[in-house]
């Protein structure tokens, strides 16, 4: 940790450090207001289902905005990014007009940056412990932005650097799934000098990123450029195989296979068995979402077909209901509901989604919860029923507690209800691997430190670890557990 | 991508593809499914594995041409090439030796019921299979299933093979007839319905293979649920085989309705 201080302190003693510090009073750094970032307007943006809401800084704006940065002696920012990106430095290389190289400091910790900076909840991180929210109650500096600006405009700058990868070793590993915590892995290993191969059940490479966050949100071509990048370095992606389906654990060894990730997600969606759950016209978000963002259900080339809504109840607060929501309203619905049983205090979605949604004329309504679904002379979801919730006290993750209004109980007409409480890791893996230690709500076990699972050669990390997480973590516990699989193997191969 | 090795025509609107797929043809079971995905923007559809070559490396796949999706598969042509095609999917048919085996096919659930035939008759159980078409023209697998049958009766709508009458009719003869261990049906989800009725009457253990609406095929999504002894379950990953007497058929029925206007449109438009 103090190594990791010690160096921190000498890069921010760097002559050019120093000097761009000692070029901006600090009080005229204060005196600068944080940037907005620019929009789209909401009814232009709601017409279609892949125009990006932001549309990031321009280069004066990030100038701009850098220059807030204090550069402080203590950098606290760095304990609330879950991966410890040296942000000042990125910062500061952004504040020196030097954006090559802020995108070059943000590769050497995040293998995603430009997604990072478009999904990450930086509020609950970064940006809540920098020195303007902790010391100032002033607004931080919008460090997410920055991330987004300093990788997008590599990736625009046509100058994108594929990092130098050692000479092939000719060892085989293997990662499960194509999500965050698999590219991140399957980077930094190939870097190393691995053959590596990843897995997808899917047809399409990318986990949530594709399947789940939408286009509005995060583009397809953001994601594409990363794929496009690690299959230049020499990745071997895999698409429609099931890793113990299409192959076992046992096979993938005879074909010469030494170490597993396995970064499968938790794709399973939760249900609330309350009766009329069933009915056509209720789903769950994934599979709303997966219709639209997978399959394109919502253009018309598309042989995948979509239930449209007149008036749309989602049920959650999270990125998942807020990116359903948002996206049923682009698909045409007059009115478009959130449902959520605590209040938006409670809401675990990014702070700008919420912000968004509200724009856009989503509809909130909090505490309450859905208790039945009624259908029409069709079968189809005609009306919903609620219990309005009140707070009580703190559960055991902090948050209030909802708690039923006994009696007050309301019906409104819904066409479309979309169920966004959650997932439950994908129970396939384990299922086949009889020897993998499970926790009791089927994630996987791992040292944390290592993410080694209690099978020697197996390691794994994201959401199957996590249960539901984030991008961010779940890039962490792939490069983790690529550099302890690394040290494993190396270590095998002494003996 | 996965080529199609040969193509047979089974009726006016069934074919029989032979798919190479080597690992996938080596690691199926009987009861086990593919999903695939014909063209840019095509479905994933669930169809089910009829039978392997683990030395060519190749799997069966028998498809009724219902919808767009369908009829895009069946104009494919030896040669070309699957987009998509992963598997296998779902928990394979639990074979034992149980006695004396029903196995009931109606329409083109005779394709998955094929695999479950063989592999009973193979276990060592005597099996009586009970066919069902609407007419003779639509009858597949009739030899096939002959070769893995201790006795094959043939039901068809009006009477062109075999005798004239529903499924459930030959069945009920046959439990009336001898002690039946298991019964094992599969075709429409109202044909599997009014079996799952028959059955219970007579109380003989039955399993049904559920034709729900799938998308991804690996539990992520949902669009597979059926209630099962009052329990949502997913099809793909906890079936596609369930105790028929504890399936809800009216809730499934509903559900296959749910896309039934948008399926209309679209076959109208193509
Ligand atoms: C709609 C939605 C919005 C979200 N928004 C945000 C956000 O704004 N910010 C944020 O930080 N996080 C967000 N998240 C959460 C975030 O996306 C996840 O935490 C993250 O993607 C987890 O990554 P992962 O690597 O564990 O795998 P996933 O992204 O879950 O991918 C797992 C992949 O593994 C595949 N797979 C599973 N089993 C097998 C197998 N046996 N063989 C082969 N492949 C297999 C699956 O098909 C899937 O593609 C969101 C999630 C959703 C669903
Ligand atoms: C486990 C399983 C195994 C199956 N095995 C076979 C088989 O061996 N041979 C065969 O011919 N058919 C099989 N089916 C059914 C087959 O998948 C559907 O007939 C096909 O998807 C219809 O698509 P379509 O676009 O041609 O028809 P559509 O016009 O879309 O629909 C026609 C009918 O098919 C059903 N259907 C529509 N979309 C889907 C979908 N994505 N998944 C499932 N059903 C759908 C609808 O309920 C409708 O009643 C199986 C289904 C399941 C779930
Ligand atoms: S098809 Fe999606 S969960 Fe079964």
């Amino acid at each position: 940790m103090t190594d990791h201080t010690e160096m921190l302190k000498q890069e921010r003693n760097t002559p050019w450090r120093v000097e761009l510090r000692n070029s901006v009073p600090g009080k005229d750094r204060i005196a600068i207001e944080r940037v907005k970032m620019n929009e789209v307007e909401p009814l232009e943006r709601i017409k279609s289902q892949t125009c990006e809401v932001n549309c990031g800084l321009t280069p004066e704006q990030a100038l701009h905005e850098a220059r807030r940065c204090m550069d402080c002696v203590n950098p606290t920012c760095i304990e609330g990014c879950p991966v410890s990106i040296n942000i000042p430095k990125f910062v500061k290389q952004i504040e020196a007009g030097k954006f090559l190289d802020a995108a070059a400091t943000l590769k050497e910790f995040s293998a995603l940056p430009a997604v990072c900076g478009r999904v990450c909840p930086q509020e609950k991180q970064c940006e809540l412990k920098c020195f303007y929210s902790e010391k100032m109650n002033k607004e931080p500096v919008a460090i997410g932005y920055l991330e987004r600006f300093a990788a997008d405009y590599e990736r625009l700058s046509g100058k994108i650097q594929i990092p130098k990868v050692e000479e092939r070793n000719g060892i085989k590993v293997a990662a499960i799934g194509s999500g965050p915590s698999s590219l991140s892995f399957a980077g930094d290993m190939i870097k190393l000098g691995y053959e590596v191969t990843v897995f997808e059940a899917l047809h399409e490479i990318g986990g949530v990123l594709k399947y789940g966050i939408p286009e509005f949100r995060l583009p397809n071509s953001v994601v594409d450029v990363e794929l496009e990048n690690l299959k230049e370095m020499g990745v071997n992606f895999e698409k429609n195989f099931v890793v113990g389906r299409t192959a076992s654990f046992d096979d993938l060894k005879e074909l010469g296979y030494k170490a597993f990730f396995i970064g499968s997600g938790a794709g399973l969606p939760n249900f609330m068995n309350i009766p009329g759950e069933n009915l056509n016209g209720v789903m769950s978000s994934n599979e709303y979402l997966t219709r639209v963002n997978l399959m394109y259900a919502n253009q018309s080339d598309s042989d995948t077909p979509i239930m449209l809504g007149k008036r749309v109840a989602v049920v959650g607060g999270g990125n998942t209901a807020m990116d359903a929501v948002r996206t049923s309203k682009r698909l045409g619905a007059e009115r478009s509901l959130i449902v959520y049983r605590r209040s938006r205090e409670e809401m675990p979605a990014r702070l700008e989604e919420v912000k968004h949604a509200e724009e856009e004329g989503i509809e909130f309504m909090n505490l309450a919860n859905p208790v039945e679904y009624m259908p029409n002379a069709e079968g189809r979801v005609a009306k919903a029923r609620f219990q309005r919730m009140k707070l009580g006290e703190p559960d055991a993750s902090g948050r209030r507690k909802p708690v039923a209004i006994e009696g007050d109980i309301f019906d409104i007409d819904v066409d479309l209800v979309i169920v966004a409480i959650g997932v439950s890791p994908n129970p396939l893996i384990p299922a086949c691997l009889p020897g993998l230690k499970i926790s009791r709500w089927g994630t996987i076990e791992v040292n944390e430190e290592t993410m080694q699972s209690s099978i020697p050669e197996i390691f794994a990390g994201g959401d199957i670890v996590r249960g539901g997480a984030t991008v961010i973590l779940a890039m962490g516990d792939g490069r983790k557990a690529a550099a302890s699989m690394h040290r494993y193997l190396q270590e095998k191969q002494k003996k | 991508m996965n080529k199609i090795v040969e193509k047979y025509k089974l009726s006016e609107s069934v074919f029989k593809f032979i798919v190479e797929a080597p690992m996938i043809a080596k690691s199926r079971k009987p009861g086990n499914f593919v999903i695939l995905r014909i063209g840019d923007r095509g479905e994933r559809i669930p169809l089910t594995i009829v039978d392997s070559d683990t030395e060519k490396g190749t799997i069966t796949l028998i498809v009724q041409n219902v919808g767009v999706s369908s009829s895009k598969f069946c104009q494919l042509e030896a040669g070309e090439l699957i987009t998509d095609l992963v598997g296998p999917l779902g928990k394979a048919t639990h074979i034992y030796k149980a006695g004396t085996i029903l196995a009931l096919g109606g329409g083109v659930g005779i394709a998955p019921l094929y695999p479950i035939v063989e592999a009973f008759k193979k276990a060592g159980n005597r099996v009586i299979t009970v066919l069902a078409a609407r007419n003779k023209e639509l009858l597949i697998l009739e030899n096939e299933m002959r070769q893995w049958s201790d006795e094959v009766i043939v039901m068809t709508d009006d009477g062109s093979s075999g005798r004239k009458g529903l499924v459930t009719e030959g069945a009920e003869e046959v439990i009336k007839r001898e002690k039946v261990d298991e019964c094992v049906a599969i075709g429409p989800a109202i044909m599997m319905k009014f079996c799952a009725q028959l059955t219970k009457k007579y109380e003989v253990p039955t399993q049904v293979s559920l034709n729900t609406i799938m998308v991804d095929g690996t539990g992520m999504c949902g669009a597979c649920r059926v209630t099962v002894n009052g329990e949502t379950k997913f099809t793909c990953i906890d079936g596609p085989e369930f105790n028929a007497h504890q399936v809800d058929f009216d809730e499934m029925l509903q559900r296959l309705r749910a896309y039934k206007s948008e399926e209309d449109q679209a076959r109208n438009k193509k």
